[in-house]
């Protein structure tokens, strides 16, 4: 019997039993979380005349409302499922709250990063000032608020209340710089897709409350409305819809690459790390939670999407000059992955394999966390360089590790960890799902049982590639010699910045050190999910084993003890033996002596091989000099063939549509009202 | 009980990774001579790679005016990566200690890391060649990568594991039968070996052509102790990829932990099978022709699709 509170005040009768006897519930402390990132956003609204104050007290306090927002969320796992009803909304339909475990994991992910983030931003914020600044907090406060509240909802108004708090304070936080007509047209972009996108989810939501009136549209309805199978798979293609459109499913990923470099970094951050899970929760919640059956068509549905998206993301994030625009595609390669990891699950549960559809969901929700941190780090990383070098574009970087020590250093942690390395925390969800790949055959299904290969090779060159991507984007910034005139020196990251960073990078190698730790508290979502955990084969924390120790195990401990000792042992052989003796001289290549850093390979030509092998599936533009220019200038494009070929065909089809509806258009009154008179006769004739 | 059988393995395991470390070399100079008998000419000997190491150790390091950490400390990860390696490679006997803490993916995973590692030093002057060298390495890497996982993923279909050991007493204690599968993976594997150890037709590890190389681009900056570490890492992943080969496709004679009477057989047929395989190498490498830079990434496809063909091929027939 799960335990009710209501909060604050009670409202409804049977489930309020018990309740004395409780005290505090997790619920509770979330929701004076989330009233407590209400006020913070208003007190920074109203003291926007003292910035100092605003990125100095306001930020780090809610990086601790955050990092208690994690507590909460790891308290709540272990808890009862916890309710909560409040005495406001529609007139039938009070808001509803709910904690479980899937909202509490979602809630740790959330509190987790963000709370690197908002340390970061208290740093970052400083060059801002006035009502600018102001605005930003109220809406970054809002922004964090509303995801909780996504989070929480547990009816369907009060989700898309909070689904659209959050699409609405992000929008304008991607359009903080609404002077640059790039961005307004960015966020416009933002706002269409998420609209369509949330649309989807209403109706979605409207066909599973059945019509049994406004009370059904509350979450405990819809898990008891038996639909049909049909009814069913409406429900998950629009809400596959939907959420893909939040999350960046292909083809609905267009929005990414443009609004989070577009966006200040820190809610790039955010959005990317934070905001693209939430979606990722509405696919999980409505497919495993209120949705009472599934079929099998659907998780392969979710494979293919997700290995396209994979694919797609990352051959394009190989070819980018902007490093914001980089990491975006990068969100999408990731994505991918995750929907994957739900599309295997969704196979594997059809089957009646759940131990296996535990194994790809917690991969798959492991990726989600591993995600939310290292894609944070990275994203706050480029604000920071941002900062100083004034510069996006890669082509203009270079050697930034001799100027920004600390950035380099925690940046080499998130671009470690998103390359899939051991023994970092990217390598472990990878390893898990891989392992779900393993482990899969024997389905009745031989068509699925031949796919299952074949995706697992394309995860395989997905991540090879990442990995290619992330050479690239480390690489060129940070390595080499700086490219183009130098500004005046960069400068490292201020001192906020610095923990900032240094708090998701140090939670991405704790996440790569103690996987089995963290398996165990995944146990208990996919508890709910699938009705079972994986536990752990082995024994002890040192040894992740996801069916048994002779399967398969992995211990990065111990990795990284081998690697650390045997690395200390060559190094001090080496010294001991021989002599550490070390001249500095001018770089050799080959004995070419007029060396300078144009030299060196820029963004596009790094990139260039993928760009190559890939051809068909970018619309390539190019500018070359001839071989006697005396200033040779070198120009290439490449950009999304899916933008051409369904997005601007749907615009045109969108203007000739409403030019058309333009001809009933007149602007008189009169005409109006005839038309008002014209309908109400043809339906009167329906009655 | 189990603490004898676990000194025991601590005992097999140390002393595999001394034997390979220090066998690493000679490996290459075994390959150098044989390609040098293959070209006509006399060779310089089984121990010039030793030679030439002492040589590297002895000299005094030149490092750029703007090498950064990274770029140091790269030889040593490097060497401790493909230490590794080989410490996770069943090479003369099966069951290591070490071995539960990293499987097969793992083990594509150590490799993964030297290899970001070097492409980031090769990147860290910002000279031409560095940064072609790592752009190459990279490129020829995103498919070989895939590729091998998809062989170890063949492999472990049919020992229903991912632990090497298991792999390996799976395949070995296994009567003489030729899996369809295993061929197709073998024949890709040859292929990745080839261009992941910066072999012909790939690569071609004794040219200095500026515009064809890959792996020496990358190590262009190196002189002296981090030279000398670099290039005993690459002896180490010639030897740890040939082990790869000879566990997965020919285990037969390894040594079971805490058998003390096997081992010098198990010796004697790994040296047996190394100097073979050495001499195929360079057999192999004197057939062909180095190819352009752009026709590698059709040969590695070649490999993973190869590779993938044995995956389903394994589904297919269930073997």
């Amino acid at each position: 019997m799960p335990t009710c509170v209501v909060w604050p005040i009670q409202q409804v009768g049977e489930k309020t039993i018990g309740m004395d006897s409780v005290g505090v519930l997790p619920l509770d402390v979330a929701g004076t979380i989330i009233v407590l990132w209400l006020v913070l956003g208003l007190l920074g609204l109203a003291l926007q005349r003292s910035s100092h104050l605003i990125t100095n007290v306001i930020f780090p306090a809610g990086a601790i409302a955050s990092l208690a927002l994690a507590a909460t969320g790891l308290w709540a796992l272990g808890e009862r499922v916890s309710y909560a009803i409040l005495p406001m909304g529609l007139p039938d339909l009070p808001l509803h709250l709910r904690l479980d475990p899937l909202s509490a994991f979602f809630l740790i992910l959330l509190g987790g990063a963000s709370f690197g983030v908002s340390l970061f931003s208290a740093g970052y914020f400083k060059s801002m000032q006035g009502k600018t600044l102001g605005l930003l907090c109220l809406e970054y406060h809002l922004f964090l608020a509303g995801m909780s509240l996504v989070l929480l909802a547990d009816d369907a108004y009060m989700f898309m209340v909070a689904w659209e708090t959050m699409a609405l304070s992000s929008y304008f936080l991607v359009t903080t710089d609404h002077k640059i007509p790039d961005i307004r047209k960015a966020g416009y972009l933002y706002l269409l897709i998420a609209h369509v996108g949330a649309i989807a989810i209403l109706l979605s939501f409207g066909v599973m409350q059945g019509g049994h009136g406004i009370g059904a549209y509350t979450f405990a309805a819809m898990r008891e409305s038996n639909l049909s199978t049909f009814w069913s798979s409406v429900v998950f293609l629009l809400a596959l819809f939907g959420f893909g459109a939040k999350a960046g499913l292909l083809p609905l990923h267009v929005w990414l690459p443009e609004a989070h470099p577009a966006a200040p970094s820190p809610v790039s951050a955010l959005m990317s790390g934070i905001m693209l899970k939430t979606a990722i929760y509405g696919i999980l919640r409505v497919t495993f939670d209120l949705l009472n059956v599934q079929q099998w068509w659907w998780g392969v549905l979710a494979l293919a999407l997700g290995l396209i998206t994979a694919v797609y993301g990352v051959m394009f994030a190989a070819v980018q000059g902007d490093m914001k625009r980089l990491l975006a595609y990068s969100s999408i390669e990731n994505i991918g992955l995750l929907m994957v990891g739900i599309g295997l699950a969704i196979i594997f549960h059809v089957y009646g394999k759940d131990a296996l559809a535990a194994l790809s969901l917690t991969a798959m929700l492991y990726h989600s966390l591993n995600h939310a941190f290292f894609k944070s780090l990275l994203f706050i990383g480029t604000g920071s360089i941002l900062h100083a070098t004034g510069e996006r574009s890669m082509g203009r970087m270079g050697g930034l590790i001799r100027h920004m020590p600390w950035v380099a250093v925690l940046m080499l942690v998130g671009v470690l960890s998103i390359s899939g390395l051991p023994p970092f925390n990217g390598f472990v969800s990878e390893w898990l799902l891989l392992q779900a790949f393993l482990l899969s055959p024997g389905l009745p299904n031989s068509y699925i049982n031949m796919l299952i290969p074949v995706a697992a090779a394309v995860i395989a060159l997905a991540a090879a590639l990442a990995a290619y991507v992330m050479v690239k984007f480390y690489g060129i910034i940070f390595l080499g010699q700086l490219r183009g005139e130098a500004r005046e020196q960069p400068h490292d990251a201020g001192i906020w910045e610095r923990i900032g960073l240094g708090w998701l990078a140090l939670v991405c190698v704790l996440l790569g050190l103690a996987p089995v730790l963290v398996v165990h508290q995944l146990d208990l979502v996919t508890q709910v999910l699938v009705g079972r955990g994986l536990g752990n084969a082995a024994s002890g924390w040192l040894f992740l084993a996801p069916v048994d120790t002779v399967r398969a195990s992995y211990s990065p401990v111990y990795f990284l003890l081998a690697l650390l000792v045997v690395t200390l042992v060559t190094a001090l052989v080496v010294r001991h033996y021989y002599h550490g003796r070390l001249r500095r001289g001018p770089a050799w290549d080959c004995g070419y002596p007029a060396q300078n850093s144009r030299m060196q390979d820029t963004a596009e030509g790094f990139g260039q091989p993928i760009r190559r092998i890939f051809e068909p599936f970018f619309r390539i533009e190019r500018e070359l000099p001839s071989a006697f220019d005396t200033h040779p200038r070198y120009h290439g494009r490449s950009d999304d063939r899916l933008w051409f070929a369904l997005y601007l065909p749907i615009k045109s089809i969108t203007e000739k549509l409403s030019s058309w509806a333009s001809l009933l258009q007149h602007g008189r009154i009169h005409l109006y009202l005839t038309y008002t008179f014209v309908t109400l006769i043809v339906l009167l004739a329906f009655v | 009980m189990m603490g004898t059988e676990q000194s025991l393995g601590v005992v097999f395991q140390i002393y595999q990774s001394l034997l390979v470390v220090l066998l690493a070399p000679l490996l290459t100079g075994w390959v150098n001579q044989c390609r040098a008998w293959l070209q006509n000419r006399s060779g310089p000997g089984l121990l010039q790679p030793y030679r030439a190491l002492r040589k590297l150790f002895h000299k005094d390091a030149v490092i750029a005016y703007n090498a950064s950490l990274l770029f140091r400390s790269t030889p040593y990860i490097l060497f401790a990566c493909m230490w590794l390696a080989a410490a996770i490679i069943p090479i003369i006997a099966v069951d290591l200690p070490f071995s539960p803490a990293a499987d097969v993916i793992a083990l594509v995973g150590v490799f993964a890391l030297a290899r970001v590692f070097i492409s980031l030093a090769a990147m860290d002057i910002g000279t031409a060649f560095g940064s072609l060298g790592a752009r190459r390495e990279m490129l020829v890497s995103f498919l070989a990568e895939p590729a091998l996982l998809m062989v170890f993923f063949t492999a472990s279909m049919i020992s229903h594991s991912t632990q090497l050991p298991r792999i390996v007493e799976a395949l070995a204690h296994h009567q003489f039968i030729l899996f369809p599968s295993l061929a197709f993976a073998g024949l890709a594997f040859v292929i990745v070996l080839l261009a992941e150890n910066a072999r012909i037709p790939v690569d071609n590890p004794s040219t200095h052509l500026e515009l064809t190389m890959i792996h020496e681009a990358m190590i262009l900056e190196y002189s002296a102790r981090h030279l000398a570490l670099v290039e005993w890492a690459s002896s180490l992943k010639l030897f740890a990829y040939i082990s790869i080969g000879i566990a997965l496709f020919f285990p037969y004679g390894i040594a079971d932990v805490g058998n003390w009477g096997a081992l010098p057989v198990a010796i004697v047929a790994l040296l047996a099978k190394l100097v073979l395989a050495g001499a195929a190498l360079a057999f192999l490498e004197a057939l062909l022709a180095k190819m352009r830079i752009f026709r590698a990434p059709e040969f590695l496809g070649t490999a993973f699709l190869l590779a993938v063909l044995g995956l389903l091929i394994h589904f297919l027939l269930g073997a």
